[in-house]
């Protein structure tokens, strides 16, 4: 099976959970007073929940595709059939990279986290002048935080949480 | 409308909204120009930037400058390198890229930039034309109407996504429509989907959705496949930007057809700058005749005036059904909803009698945007295409940060980056898939809207009754499901000639 319709699969589970959600759990919750409305909270998400996992067997039947003779034209010139083809492990790393820098962010300060993400993800793409790396992530810093903090008025914790604010 | 125009005038031409326009359009034209960033990215990046100045007209002027500026950027990068940054300048680079390896980049890219200056010039004059009567109309609709029309809205999205792909269209939209429906709804202010999350409590953040959706997908296939980013910075040589009379007479026609043209696909939801500038080449490329049309392809002045002038016209087309029914019809007027929605501001058709100078506003600072282009942005062309030649090793990393920080200004909360690089995963797995994200977008943008009109429909009526009640109603649900149907039918011909073959 292809990914789209896996894609698809996993669509339509996640609108059964989500059409059950709606269907059983949700009204019992409602006050009195609401449960004489003709529309519930529930409603709109039940109509979804439908309307999702029709979709979602269109595309998992294969109903809508199409013959060999049209293509449909694909909107990324990438071949996931061959990823490991490409460089799917810079790509794991740097959102490896992202998530710790959503961490760190609080705890280590912005200053720091930002400086040693910009450095890092440099450095997993290949870049080894070192020098050039950390000038060019100090400067890049400090001018987004300045920009942020000082012009747009948006408070970013420059320091570790044992520095202060 | 006279004295709307001089509303727009004195709000455009105030120090700080001049400066929005500059700043927009240049910013717009530079990050545009890197291949891979559209201009759904560039704005969902810079919106928290819009937000925080606090003024709705100073704040959607930025923005629309930076997508003019982010088409023009994507028109650059698509002639000097044939690495279109964005869809919707594809067709720009059939002809524009042949005549920059014919040392002709200069003049190209002056084509390019007087076709663009003029598609969104006139572009703007039938939106100053068409949008006040769009909105007298629209003035007399109910939430039944209302809720209908965005129905309408979101299966011509589906519809115009292509032969084949209006399964997978619906299926994004009806996953935005879900999301939306995460948090607590202002409508009955009970929390929902949240499963016991506070960060859940008020919803999915759309700048983060934004992010997620068209960022953070675009940074990872230029990791991926580093042929993508590998533009060696080799942007060829930029001297002469001029263009003859006989090439000036030969665009004339071509700007007034496409001009036109392009603003009316604009206008349709779904359809947009990718398909206006497709069909303007195609059109232009069939009305031309003999070794004219042998020179399509080749580098031909046509060509190039055809794609760039419809793409500019129908992406002023598209902000007519923003300002005047309140309901975008592309990826980028979702984005530019969220933001007004963000700013208090509701679009619609009260927009331009409760609030004219953001209406006028906007449409004037098209006009200077446009000229702000051609004059500015044009001779800095040559030193703006250096960022061209930043290496992939600094460029990504930073692309990367500034999704993160697009995400985190705007809520003030890391638990948004990592939703943020959740759902750049999924979306990132979806692109593989050939779904289309945009539609998930505009699902997320209008689900607010299309429950609350839905509900209230349901209140006044005491149940399903409004939509047999009132015949516009109907009329446009029969119409949505028309549209929707057709290309599957479409689609199952096709399969089954395919077949039978």
């Amino acid at each position: 099976m292809v990914l789209d319709r896996w894609i698809a699969l996993i669509f339509v589970t996640f609108c059964c959970i989500y059409g059950y959600a709606a269907f059983f759990t949700m009204d019992h919750l409602l006050p009195p007073f609401m449960q004489r409305n003709p529309v519930w909270p529930s409603t709109f998400p039940k109509i979804l929940a439908v309307f999702g996992i029709i979709a979602g067997l269109i595309v998992l039947l294969g109903i809508e595709t199409l013959g060999k003779s049209e293509k449909v034209p694909r909107t990324t010139d990438i071949d996931y059939r061959r990823l490991t083809d490409y460089k799917l492990g810079q790509a794991l790393v740097l959102l490896g990279l992202m998530v710790a820098y959503a961490l760190m962010l609080r705890p280590a300060g912005f200053l720091a986290a930002t400086a040693v993400f910009l450095v890092a993800s440099s450095f997993v793409l290949g870049e080894r002048k070192f020098l050039i790396m950390v000038v060019v992530a100090a400067l890049a810093t400090g001018f987004v935080w300045y920009l942020v903090q000082e012009v747009l008025g948006i408070f970013l914790r420059p320091f570790p949480f044992f520095m202060g604010t | 409308m006279i004295e709307g125009i001089l509303i727009g005038l004195s709000a455009a031409f105030s120090i700080q909204n001049l400066l929005m326009v500059i700043a927009g359009c240049l910013i717009g034209t530079f990050i545009g120009m890197l291949p891979g960033l559209g201009p759904m990215s560039i704005i969902a990046i810079m919106i928290p930037v819009a937000i925080t100045l606090g003024d709705p007209a100073a704040a959607l002027i930025l923005l629309a400058g930076v997508y003019y500026g982010a088409i023009f950027g994507g028109s650059t990068s698509s002639i000097l390198l044939n690495a279109p940054g964005v869809a919707g300048t594809v067709a720009t680079s059939f002809d524009g890229y042949p005549m920059a390896q014919n040392g002709q980049a200069g003049k190209a890219l002056t084509i390019a930039a007087v076709a663009s200056f003029a598609g969104g010039t006139l572009g703007a004059i039938l939106l100053m034309i068409f949008a006040p009567v769009l909105s007298q109309v629209a003035l007399s609709f109910h939430s039944a109407e209302y809720f209908a029309l965005m129905v309408v809205g979101l299966s011509a999205i589906a519809a115009f996504t292509g032969t084949g792909q209006v399964a997978k269209a619906l299926m994004m939209t009806i996953l935005g429509l879900i999301l939306a429906t995460v948090g607590e709804g202002a409508l009955f202010n009970l929390p929902r989907f949240t499963m016991g999350l506070m960060d859940l409590q008020s919803g999915i953040s759309f700048i983060t959705l934004a992010m997620a959706m068209f960022a953070l997908p675009e940074a990872m296939f230029l990791v991926i496949n580093p042929v993508r980013s590998a533009s060696g910075g080799r942007s060829g040589k930029i001297d002469n930007l001029r263009f003859s009379r006989e090439e000036g007479r030969a665009m004339v026609p071509v700007i007034g057809r496409q001009s036109v043209q392009g603003f009316f696909i604009g206008v349709l939801p779904g359809a947009g700058a990718t398909i206006a500038s497709f069909l303007g080449y195609a059109v232009e490329r069939n009305l031309a005749k003999g070794e004219e049309q042998a020179a399509f392809g080749k580098g031909a002045v046509k060509g190039l005036a055809a794609p760039e002038t419809a793409n500019n016209a129908a992406c002023v087309g598209s902000f007519v059904p923003l300002l005047t029914l309140g309901i975008p019809g592309s990826g980028t007027t979702a984005i530019l909803l969220g933001a007004l929605i963000a700013l208090n501001v509701t679009p619609g058709p009260r927009l331009m009698t409760d609030t004219p100078e953001i209406f006028w506003a906007v449409i004037i600072s098209m006009f200077i945007g446009n000229l702000v282009l051609l004059i500015l942005n044009l001779p800095l062309i040559p030193y703006i295409a250096k960022i061209l030649a930043i290496p992939r090793t600094y460029l990504i990393p930073f692309i990367l940060f500034f999704t993160l920080m697009g995400a985190y200004i705007g809520q003030n909360n890391a638990t948004e980056l990592l939703i943020l690089v959740g759902l750049g995963v999924m979306a990132t797995l979806l692109r593989f898939a050939d779904y289309p994200l945009a539609p998930l977008l505009i699902g997320f943008i209008l689900g607010t809207m299309l429950e609350d009109n839905f509900a209230r429909s349901m209140q006044l009526y005491r149940g399903l009754d409004f939509i047999f009640e009132r015949p516009m109603t109907l009329t446009l649900l029969v119409v949505a499901l028309l549209l929707v149907l057709l290309p599957s039918y479409r689609a199952h011909r096709v399969r089954k000639r395919a077949e039978n073959d």
